[in-house]
């Protein structure tokens, strides 16, 4: 079951490297886990953290307070490459419910959708005027689908309908696609009958 | 009205179709599984009760977290950490709770999960196929929709045999031109993607077609769907054809006797329709494809081998170069490699390792320069064994090590060091992807062979008699006018 997400108000976090990928998200040799529990631990490690295990001072997700600045504002092409949920577990572990980019992974969004994290796609100069005030808080409304720097004018952002509608109203996934069985029984009976 | 490779494929898959409130819900034929991104699927399911419903199209095995040296006198496997076993474990037990098969330690399929389902028939034309793992696109190259998907839909497949799925956009991309001798499928898949960029193929199937495409065999075919992910694309596929329908005859999991011939019939059906519709087209040259090898941190950083690297574009760019240690305007040929690995789900095939082989047969690594070889499967193990390869390899100084993903995203252990440079023909040039600090250059198994002689980036092609130069794609063999042998 995902978090319900409906509106959020909170300062940003700006990562501006542009294809992020999954493997500075959470490194590989993290996911020897069986659970998908306190990830955040693992979040964005080899940044925040030296070979020997102590902090970089000077990496920007140790230096913030990860419970008042729950958006990541990030370069293109954000979350490519593996496939992990690991990604979006570790990322909402941390503090994000979610991320804005100029441009996502497809594997990612679907994935952070399904926990109740949301990427939301903008074009580079809605990204740039929200990356010039991360300490302004930020309002993102699923319900009109907005998201709004302070008393800014809001921007509409795009997000898939059926996952929107699950966020919204609390929906399941697995149960929606359960309560579809008949038909899919129907479609094996007539796939074995060819 | 015409219908591409993919619609065909998706059309026959459709229980319930898309509405714009709605994705389609799409039924999957094979599923296949690993110990990394399932636990939490067979968690959730088992939360609430349900079980695998067909357990008979799930296939799982071990590869990620597996050691890839063998276990001791006392049969104990050395684990990278307690973790990697439970996880190992946790797979053997749900898969023996929900009556699933798994090629585990002891069978004689084990192998990394886009060598093994192929090598078994399991994949074949016209299926969907998933798998929770990126690099699934591999199983497109016989005419299959597959694509990795999370561990919350693993967990959706493994209770319904369904997924929801928006229907993606199209992009066909045609190389044209015969491929030059010593220009394999891995130099053709990052000619691809450096042409289409990191993100480029984000939202789209591809479709590879052209006749540099139809002359690559199997394998080489499977490692250009594989990376279809590095260019942002969930699925690439190539029409069958009878390459295709050679390469699966015989094999354990295929259809036989009459069953074969219908199935066969059907799978030569699958090519897109003359006048298809695409929503995005791409022409390649793939005459002009040269080796190639990666120079920054992303997978589509990548040219010929000793061409200048270009002048960053922006400050990611800029710090790409910082990070691999490169400077604009030089080639990356006079820097000392550290550590070559062969092996993956991109190339740790037979042909494969018979192309690093070739080149490295009677010829020493490179003091001081550690060179790793994985087989993909354990049938790639036998065979190569059979075939003499290992020896190749061992006697000119390389490791030869038991299946698994091993140093392609170093989880299990095997890693490159803090600041080495690594040729790997695996599939991720990232930051840290083999061990943190490491710093790769993708490239193909006889580059990353011919660069662990030399201790450099180096172009294979200088190692190649002219004998084994004409023994590699059919079409420059066609070319030259040599027959088949």
């Amino acid at each position: 079951m995902p978090e319900p997400f409906k509106t959020l108000t909170s300062k940003a976090v700006v990562l501006s490297q542009s294809n992020i990928d999954t493997d500075q998200i959470i490194p590989g040799r993290f996911l020897s886990t069986t659970s998908r529990e306190g990830l955040g631990a693992w979040a964005f490690y080899d940044w925040r953290y030296e070979a020997d295990g102590s902090p970089k001072p000077e990496a920007v997700l140790n230096r913030i307070d990860p419970t008042e600045r729950r958006i990541l504002l990030a370069g293109k092409n954000f979350a490519c490459g593996s496939s992990r949920e690991h990604a979006p577990w570790a990322l909402m572990d941390y503090g994000f419910r979610a991320v804005v980019s100029t441009e996502i992974a497809d594997i990612f969004t679907s994935n952070a959708l399904k926990n109740g994290f949301l990427p939301i796609v903008v074009d580079q100069a809605a990204w740039d005027d929200l990356a010039a005030h991360p300490d302004q808080p930020i309002t993102i409304d699923l319900e009109t689908s907005t998201i709004q720097r302070g008393n800014a004018q809001p921007v509409a952002f795009a997000v898939e309908s059926f996952a929107r509608q699950c966020l919204l109203d609390g929906v399941d996934t697995l149960g929606w696609l359960q309560a579809r069985m008949p038909a899919i029984e129907a479609f094996e009976r007539q796939k074995e009958a060819v | 009205m015409p219908e591409t490779l993919f619609e065909k494929v998706w059309n026959r898959h459709v229980v319930q179709a898309e509405t714009p409130d709605a994705p389609a819900v799409l039924y999957i034929d094979l599923h296949l599984v690993h110990e990394v991104t399932s636990p939490q699927a067979f968690s959730e399911i088992e939360s609430r009760g349900l079980t695998v419903r067909r357990p008979d199209l799930t296939f799982a095995t071990l590869d990620h977290s597996t050691p890839t040296l063998p276990a001791d006198a006392s049969g104990e496997r050395p684990y990278y950490t307690p973790a990697s076993k439970t996880q190992v474990e946790t797979l053997e037990a749900n898969c023996e709770r929900h009556g699933v098969s798994l090629a585990g330690w002891d069978s004689a399929d084990r192998g990394v999960v886009h060598v093994m389902g192929p090598e078994l028939g399991l994949t074949q034309p016209g299926m969907t196929v998933v798998c929770g793992d990126s690099h699934t696109a591999t199983h497109g190259a016989f005419g299959a929709l597959a694509f990795g998907i999370g561990t919350s839909e693993v967990g959706h497949v493994l209770a319904t045999q369904c997924l929801l799925q928006r229907k993606a956009r199209t992009m066909r991309v045609t190389v044209d031109g015969r491929l030059q001798p010593g220009v394999s499928g891995k130099d053709v898949a990052l000619a691809i993607i450096a042409r289409l960029g990191f993100g480029g193929g984000t939202g789209f199937v591809v479709e590879y077609a052209g006749e540099a495409i139809r002359s690559l065999d199997m394998e080489g075919r499977m490692t250009v769907c594989n990376m279809s992910i590095e260019a942002g694309a969930r699925a690439g596929m190539i029409a069958p054809d009878q390459t295709t329908v050679d390469w699966l005859k015989g094999r354990q999991h295929a259809p036989s006797g009459p069953a074969w011939d219908r199935a066969v019939a059907d799978w030569l059906a699958l090519a897109s329709d003359e006048g298809a519709a695409f929503d995005a087209e791409v022409h390649i040259d793939g005459a002009a494809i040269r080796p190639m090898a990666t120079w920054g941190t992303t997978p589509d950083a990548g040219s010929a081998i000793g061409e200048p690297v270009p002048a960053p574009r922006d400050a990611s760019g800029e710090k790409a170069l910082a990070y691999m240690g490169f400077t604009a305007g030089e080639a990356t040929t006079a820097h000392p490699v550290d550590v070559v690995f062969i092996g993956s789900c991109t190339n740790g095939r037979l042909p494969d390792l018979r192309a690093a082989a070739e080149v490295l047969r009677g010829r020493k690594v490179k003091p001081g320069l550690r060179m790793l070889v994985v087989p993909g499967s354990e049938a790639v193990r036998r065979d190569a064994e059979a075939e003499g390869l290992h020896t190749v390899f061992t006697d000119a100084g390389a490791e030869w090590r038991i299946p698994g993903c091993s140093m392609c995203l170093a989880m299990n252990g095997d890693m490159v060091a803090p600041g080495q440079l690594a040729v790997s023909t695996s599939n991720r040039n990232f930051e840290g992807r083999q061990g943190p600090g490491s710093r790769t250059i993708l490239a193909s198994p006889a580059t990353a062979a011919a660069t662990a002689i030399m201790g450099v980036l180096t172009d294979p092609r200088v190692f190649l008699t002219e004998t084994a130069l004409l023994k590699q794609p059919s079409a420059a063999r066609e070319a030259v006018g040599v027959q088949n042998a």
